[in-house]
C-alpha cells in the first residue's frame, strides 16, 4: 500500500467497505440523545468511466452516502479508498489532495450558485484555492470549461440569474470539473429540471464521461433516469442496502420485494399500454430513529414472515447480484432465469 | 352540457418590461366524471389556467375569456358572492406542496371543518364528525387522534391526504389536482394516485390532474392536454396521445423521456428554450424549436379539431406523413 498521495490509476476510483454513518440527534439539557443510523454497512466500488446509481426514497441515506464519498463528512466506521488511497489514514495534506479528486453537483442549480458572483468567479474559485495559476490562466481555463459544457466563453462575466435552470446546472457541472476530478458525486442533478432540459444534461454527463473517463456516483429517485445512465445500481432503504448489482439485472429481474415495489410503483407510459396494475405498498417509511427490528422493510413487505420481524437479513451474493432478504430463494423461483443472464 | 366550458381564456401579467402572456387562448370542455390531464413544462401555463378558473389570479394579473362556464354559470362574470358559493364547494383544488399549503398555526380539524361550516352550514359538532369520516375515507388511521394534530406533526403523504380530505369535504363536482404527488416519494405517490382515482370513481367527480410527469398522467387521465408557452398545443385521448402524438412538441417531449430511449446512449433533446416574455415568436410559438418547421410556420398556428382530437399546428404529424409519401 502506498503512503504517498499519488493515486493509483489502476485502482478503482472509489472502493468502499462497510461504510456506516450515524448521527446523534435530539439531545437536550435533560434528554438523552437518540442515534440515527443514516447508513449502515455499505460496500461498493466504482471504476473509471462507470456510473453507480443509488436509488431509494427520501430518508434512505442516499445523500449521507454522497457526503461521505465526497469527503464532506468522515464515516462513523468502514473504510473508504479513493484511487487506492485509504482516506481515514491520510494526513490532512493528503486529504486535501484527495478532495480535488472528488467533486459534487447538487440538486437545485438555483441554490447552489452564489447569486452575487459572476460565472468567472464561480468557476475560478476552485483554482484559486487549489492551484497557483495566474488569474489570467484561471480565466482562460474557465472559458474553456464553459465551452466544454455547452455554454459560450462570453458568458463568463454574467451572473447566475441571467441563466435558465438547465444552463445553471451546466455551470454547476463546469465548476465541479475545474480541478479535473476522477469522480463526480451527483446528488439528484436533474430532478429540478424539465424533461427536455433533463435530457440535455443527461447527454452532457454521458459525453463528459466518455471523453474524460469520469466515474459517477449518481443519486436519484427517478428510476427512468437511473435506467438510462447507470451501469450498476444500489437500492437503499432506511440506510441499508437492499439489492445491488448490474443495471440490467436489477431492472429486468428485480428480486427484492422493495426493488419490485419501487419499480412497480413508478408511473410509466408503458403500463398504460400493457394495462398492468401498479404495485402499491402500504404505509410509509418508518422512522429511522426507531427502525423495525429484524428486516427494516418487514413493516411494509407483502412477503414478510415471523422470521423477517426477528432477524435482520445480511446482504449476500445470490446468483448475479447481492441481496438482503430472507425469502430470496422462494421468491426467485427456479434458477433458469438467472442462468440465461449470467453468461 | 359540459360541466366545465372554458372558451378563449387569456391570463396576462403586465410588468414594466412588457406583458407576459401566461395563458394564451385556452379553451376546454370537461364533462361530469371525466379525468383530464394537463402536462407541460414549467411556465407553460398549466397551473395559471386553473388558478384563473378558481379566481386566484392576483393583481396585476388580468383574466379575460369569452366565457368561463361551470355548470352553465359564467363564473367570470358572476358576482363575488355567487363565485364564492361555487369555488371551494363545487370546485376544489389540491396544491402541489402539502407541507406549505396547510396552515401551520391551525389543527387539521380546524382546517377541514372551516369549509364544512361555511358552505354546508354544519355546526361545529356535526362538522367534527364529518371531518372524522373524511379522514377515514382518505386512508388515515385513527382519525380522531389526527384531528387535533398540527401540520408539522404529519408526514408528507399524510399532509397530502389531509389536503385531499379538505378538498372533497363539500363533495365537489370538479376537483383540480395541481401536481398532487410531485413532492412525494414514489411508493407514497402510488398510494395517493390510487386514492384520487378511487375517490373520483366513487363520487363521480370530474378531475383535472396537472402534472409535468407524463407517466403519472397516463395512468389516471381519460384525455390529455399538452401545453406549451401558454397554449394548448394538443388535446387527445390518453390511450392515443402517447402512441400517436399529432403535435411535434408532444412527440419531442415523449422522445426526450429516458423511459422511451432505453438502450440508446443519447437522449433526444429539443433545441433551444421555451420563449420568454421578450422573445415570443409572432407565428407558431414552437416553430423556432420545431424540427419540421416550414415557411408557413411564421404565422400563428391554426387549431385543427376533430372528433377526438385538437392540434394547434400548421402541419400535424399525421397529415404531414400523408401528404409526403
Amino acid at each position: 500500500m502506498t503512503t504517498k498521495a499519488t493515486p493509483d490509476t489502476a485502482a478503482p476510483v472509489v472502493q468502499a467497505q462497510g461504510l456506516s454513518q450515524r448521527y446523534r440527534i435530539g439531545q437536550g439539557l435533560l434528554r438523552p440523545a437518540a442515534m440515527l443510523h443514516a447508513a449502515q454497512n455499505l460496500s461498493f466500488r466504482i471504476e473509471a468511466g462507470r456510473t453507480l446509481a443509488v436509488v431509494g426514497e427520501s430518508g434512505c441515506g442516499k445523500s449521507t452516502l454522497a457526503r461521505m464519498v465526497a469527503l464532506a463528512e468522515p464515516p462513523a466506521s468502514g473504510s473508504l479508498l479513493l484511487g487506492g488511497i485509504q482516506v481515514a489514514g491520510a494526513s490532512s495534506k493528503e486529504q486535501a489532495a484527495l478532495r480535488k479528486r472528488v467533486q459534487m453537483v447538487f440538486q437545485n442549480p438555483y441554490a447552489s450558485l452564489n447569486p452575487r458572483q459572476r460565472i468567472g468567479q464561480i468557476l475560478q474559485g476552485p483554482l484559486q484555492i487549489n492551484t497557483d495559476l495566474k488569474p489570467q490562466a484561471q480565466r482562460a481555463q474557465a472559458a474553456q470549461m464553459l465551452e466544454r459544457v455547452g455554454l459560450r466563453p462570453e458568458h463568463i462575466d454574467r451572473y447566475p440569474h441571467m441563466f435558465s435552470g438547465g444552463q445553471r446546472q451546466r455551470i454547476a457541472i463546469a465548476r465541479a470539473l475545474m480541478l479535473s476530478p476522477a469522480l463526480l458525486v451527483a446528488d439528484e442533478p436533474v430532478s429540478a429540471l424539465d424533461v427536455s432540459i433533463q435530457a440535455q444534461i443527461l447527454n452532457l454527463l454521458a459525453d463528459l464521461q466518455a471523453s474524460l473517463g469520469l466515474a459517477y456516483l449518481f443519486i436519484s429517485h427517478d428510476l427512468g433516469v437511473v435506467r438510462h445512465i447507470a451501469h450498476e445500481v444500489l437500492v437503499m432503504y432506511l440506510g441499508h442496502a437492499m439489492e445491488q448489482g448490474d443495471k440490467d439485472t436489477i431492472f429486468e429481474r428485480p428480486l427484492h420485494p422493495y426493488t419490485q415495489a419501487l419499480l412497480g410503483s413508478t408511473p410509466t407510459l408503458r403500463r398504460h399500454a400493457s394495462g398492468a396494475k401498479r404495485i402499491v405498498l402500504q404505509g410509509e417509511l418508518p422512522s429511522p430513529i426507531a427502525p423495525p427490528s429484524g428486516c427494516v422493510f418487514s413493516t411494509r413487505c407483502p412477503h414478510a414472515s415471523p422470521l423477517c420481524h426477528q432477524e435482520r437479513p445480511t446482504l449476500q451474493p445470490f446468483r448475479d447480484r447481492l441481496i438482503a432478504c430472507h425469502h430470496t430463494v422462494t421468491l426467485a423461483g427456479p434458477a433458469e432465469n438467472a442462468g440465461n443472464g449470467s453468461h | 352540457m359540459p360541466l366545465l366550458d372554458i372558451a378563449n381564456l387569456y391570463v396576462d401579467f403586465p410588468s414594466h418590461q412588457g406583458v407576459l402572456h401566461a395563458v394564451d387562448d385556452f379553451s376546454l370542455q370537461l364533462h361530469a366524471g371525466e379525468v383530464l390531464g394537463i402536462v407541460g413544462e414549467s411556465g407553460s401555463g398549466k397551473s395559471v389556467s386553473m388558478m384563473a378558473l378558481m379566481g386566484l389570479i392576483a393583481f396585476p394579473g388580468r383574466v379575460r375569456a369569452q366565457h368561463l362556464r361551470f355548470a352553465g354559470q359564467d363564473i367570470l362574470r358572476a358576482s363575488e358572492a355567487a363565485r364564492r358559493s361555487i369555488v371551494g364547494k363545487d370546485i376544489a383544488m389540491i396544491f402541489q406542496d402539502p407541507m406549505t399549503s396547510l396552515n401551520p398555526c391551525f389543527t387539521v380539524e380546524f382546517q377541514i371543518t372551516e369549509s364544512l361550516q361555511l358552505h354546508k352550514g354544519l355546526t361545529r359538532k356535526q362538522a367534527r364528525i364529518r371531518a372524522c369520516e373524511l379522514l377515514e375515507q382518505v386512508g388515515i388511521a385513527d382519525p380522531a387522534k389526527r384531528l387535533v394534530a398540527y401540520p408539522h406533526q404529519l408526514s408528507g403523504g399524510m399532509s397530502q391526504r389531509v389536503m385531499i380530505a379538505m378538498a372533497i369535504a363539500c363533495q365537489p363536482k370538479l376537483l383540480i389536482a395541481d401536481e398532487p404527488t410531485t413532492a412525494l416519494d414514489v411508493t407514497v405517490q402510488a398510494q395517493i394516485l390510487d386514492l384520487l382515482a378511487n375517490l373520483q370513481k366513487e363520487h363521480g367527480m370530474a378531475m383535472v390532474l396537472i402534472s409535468h410527469n407524463m407517466g403519472v398522467v397516463s395512468e389516471v387521465a381519460d384525455r390529455v392536454a399538452v401545453m406549451y408557452a401558454g397554449q394548448v398545443v394538443e388535446l387527445q385521448s390518453a390511450s392515443r396521445i402517447f402512441d400517436a402524438p399529432q403535435h411535434p412538441y408532444t412527440q419531442a417531449l415523449l422522445q426526450a423521456m429516458p423511459e422511451r430511449s432505453t438502450g440508446q446512449a443519447r437522449l433526444h433533446t429539443i433545441a433551444g428554450m421555451v420563449p420568454g416574455m421578450l422573445d415570443r415568436p409572432s407565428g407558431c410559438l414552437f416553430a423556432p424549436r420545431c424540427s419540421s418547421a416550414q415557411a408557413a410556420c411564421a404565422t400563428p398556428a391554426p387549431v385543427h379539431s376533430g372528433a377526438e382530437l385538437e392540434v394547434r399546428c400548421h402541419f400535424p404529424i399525421g397529415t404531414l406523413e400523408q401528404s409526403a409519401p
